[in-house]
């Protein structure tokens, strides 16, 4: 957001050119998934590539998460670097025992002989009014699997950047995209487009003092949101976008915590077993003497995703996480 | 113009998107497995070829003998043997070109041994001192694959990818018979035939998956013609006739690689052994069963073939044992040795770059094995 502006440009258009700019680089770099060729993707991410690269680089698969994750690692075993889209976070799952058992494993199992550079872009979320199946938040299952990255980004800039960084790496990389996020606008320079790396580093989006509300991916802007409001309140908060659940960053959200002595964790993934009990567990043992109230966490609520009339309960909102800023025990200050 | 008002002009026709499709007929399978040995195709059979089959059947069945005997002086942690599958096996491996790549299952390390793998370190998984013990790009084999049927879409990815960049490489992806009820089974033969992939899918149907008898996996006439649903051809073959299967494979890798698309080819056999030696196979079929088997033997059959024939005489059978027996003792000796072990090495290669917190775990379990190694009552 402090990016030299040019002009505005969505979440979408970062995504798509960060492919094309990988494909052009690259030629190992293949796009697959479905309806990624001829339509461009039901969210039109891959709008282009196959007019650009060819049907043989962007690739039309049969139906059959497992299958394209499965022939993905056949294809990166004989040394291309497979962009797997699956096309909404539920119609993932028939591809886990792929991911699970092979992805995951197969870098270590071969002592790093086969890698397996393999990007899984993932829409996730809630937020735009789908139907069942098609708003969950699966990224607990994917950071409870060593051997994964597991990366999300929240601006334009970071779409582009992480992308690029995940299609190069030489590990499996879960990429979840905001799908409300998708048509979201941020002042962004194409012309000098960057990586973001290492991946694995969070940043600060917002400095304050008051509190620190850690976050990542759709529930950034959210909290931005809320920070503003929580200036009315009288407190100043920071907000530190994670950027990657796996690795995690202990040292940029320490330093936060450690610099305000509060902290709540926000996702709009169920709390139970979800990211923000990993993160609230390593805050406190890492800075309790810095600690003046215990980690809260605002999550989404335990409950199979709603549906979307019923959705705006269940998301964290901006007065849900003023709620818990309220509740990080500020009478014991005064 | 109304419906009604049509009517009298109508011509019934199919859907409009309907087109008459491949014509399934020769993609079904023989009526009967393909066979060789003690038929009329057997004196079409190079000797040089049946020769070395037979040599490496019985280095096969030693192998297999061997490593059985290694899990009960508790060097290997468990062995699911492929005794009576040894044609199958040897076939699969003898039958590609060193650059081709070959897919096994657990049950398939007679196949890896056979393509050229050191016998230590194709057991490394079973041995238990870490997971895949070779590199696969030594000898083009990927990771023996434990989840059944999940090494078959690999097979197919790695063709397609081998296609793309205009390589001549086959991939030969080997399965089970409870290995094609599995999800991943449909998949990659569907990715496969749509692709136009080389790839060679043989499943070793060995009558049983663990306890459960093929009746209980498939309502199919035979697992072969799966193939034809998937607009591939399927072939049936004798899968304890070593000539008949390395021929039906040869055609099959021929087939591929001149652009021709993946075939399935389904070979009859027995698991002689139990499903592995933890397994108790009295609890679900009888000894007649499995002597009738022992009866139609892999080694047996080629054995009176080229013994009819004199192309093997005593002294070429003693050889053959002799170099078999060189195996075993080989393979005895170095497993009977301590698999030396690091456990630093359990962090080392789960990413590129160990994380800042694997770097933690890492350090901590350093630390406990340096407070072990402290003589008692020095701290």
């Amino acid at each position: 957001m402090t990016t030299v502006a040019v002009k505005p440009a969505t979440m979408a258009q970062a995504l798509t050119r960060a492919m094309r700019d990988a494909m052009a680089a690259d030629p190992s770099v293949h796009v697959m998934g479905e309806d990624v060729g001829t339509l461009g993707g039901v969210f039109r991410i891959t709008d282009g590539l196959a007019k650009e690269f060819g049907e043989d680089r962007c690739t039309d698969t049969p139906l059959a998460e497992a299958g394209i994750l499965g022939t993905a690692v056949g294809m990166a075993m004989y040394g291309l670097r497979p962009v797997v889209e699956m096309q909404f976070d539920a119609f993932a799952y028939p591809a886990f025992e792929q991911l699970l058992s092979h992805v995951a494993k197969t870098r270590n199992r071969t002592r790093g002989k086969m890698p397996l550079p393999i990007t899984i872009r993932v829409p996730y979320g809630g937020g735009i009014g789908g139907v069942e199946h098609h708003s969950d938040s699966s990224e607990a299952y994917y950071m409870a699997t060593p051997g994964l990255h597991v990366v999300t980004p929240a601006t334009v800039a970071d779409a582009y950047g992480l992308l690029r960084a995940s299609i190069a790496s030489d590990d499996p990389v879960v990429f979840l995209e905001p799908k409300r996020l998708y048509w979201s606008k941020d002042a962004w320079n194409p012309e000098e487009p960057t990586a973001v790396e290492p991946i694995g580093r969070a940043v600060v989006r917002r400095s304050g003092r008051s509190a620190t509300l850690i976050t990542y991916g759709p529930s950034v802007p959210v909290c931005m949101e809320a920070a503003e409001a929580a200036q009315a309140e009288g407190w100043d908060l920071e907000v530190v976008d994670l950027r990657s659940l796996v690795p995690f960053d202990d040292e940029t959200v320490c330093a936060s915590v450690r610099r305000t002595g509060r902290a709540v964790v926000v996702h709009e993934s169920g709390g139970f077993g979800g990211p923000g009990g990993e993160i609230a567990a390593r805050v406190s043992e890492r800075c309790f003497h810095h600690l003046e109230a215990p980690v809260l966490r605002v999550a989404g609520f335990d409950l199979p995703y709603p549906p979307p009339m019923l959705e705006r309960h269940h998301l964290p909102g901006v007065d849900r996480i003023l709620d818990a800023v309220g509740r990080l025990q500020w009478e014991a200050e005064s | 113009m109304t419906v009604m008002e049509q009517r009298g002009a109508y011509r019934p026709t199919p859907p409009p998107a309907w087109q008459p499709r491949t014509d399934p007929a020769p993609l079904l399978p023989d009526a009967e497995p393909y066979r060789v040995l003690g038929t009329e195709a057997a004196a079409g059979a190079d000797p040089e070829l049946l020769r070395r089959l037979y040599a490496e059947l019985v280095k096969g069945r030693r192998y297999n003998a061997q490593a059985t005997a290694l899990t009960k002086q508790g060097r290997l942690a468990v062995y699911p043997s492929s005794t009576g599958q040894e044609a199958c096996e040897v076939a699969a491996a003898l039958v590609l070109e060193e650059r081709d790549w070959l897919f096994p299952s657990y049950r398939d390390t007679l196949a890896v041994v056979a393509r050229g793998v050191d016998p230590v370190e194709a057991l490394t998984l079973l041995r238990g001192d870490w997971h895949t013990g070779y590199d696969p790009h030594a000898h083009r084999v990927a990771p023996l694959s434990t989840p059944l049927a999940t090494q078959l879409p690999h097979a197919v990815g790695l063709a397609h990818a081998a296609r793309l960049k205009g390589d001549d490489v086959v991939a030969l992806a080997m399965v089970g018979d409870g290995g094609t009820s599995e999800g991943d089974f449909h998949e990659a033969l569907n990715f496969a035939a749509v692709w136009q992939a080389p790839v060679v899918f043989l499943v070793q149907n060995n009558g049983f998956a663990i306890s459960v008898p093929l009746a209980k996996q498939t309502a199919a006439p035979s697992l072969a013609h799966k193939a034809v649903g998937y607009g591939m051809p399927g072939r049936l073959v004798d899968g304890n006739d070593a000539a008949a299967v390395h021929e039906v494979l040869a055609d099959a890798v021929r087939r591929a690689r001149a652009g021709g698309g993946p075939t399935l080819v389904e070979a009859i056999t027995y698991r002689v052994e139990a499903h592995t030696n933890a397994d108790d196979a009295t609890r679900y079929r009888g000894d007649a069963e499995v002597e009738t088997w022992k009866q139609h033997d892999p080694i047996a059959l080629l054995e009176r073939e080229l013994t009819g024939r004199g192309l093997l005489d005593e002294a070429a059978a003693e050889s053959v044992r002799q170099d078999a027996e060189t195996m075993a003792a080989d393979l005895r000796a170095r497993m009977n040795q301590d698999a030396a072990l690091d456990p630093m090495d359990l962090f080392a290669h789960v990413y590129a770059e160990p994380t800042p917190q694997l770097l933690e775990q890492r350090e901590q379990l350093r630390a406990e094995l340096a407070a072990e190694a402290e003589p008692e009552g020095t701290q």
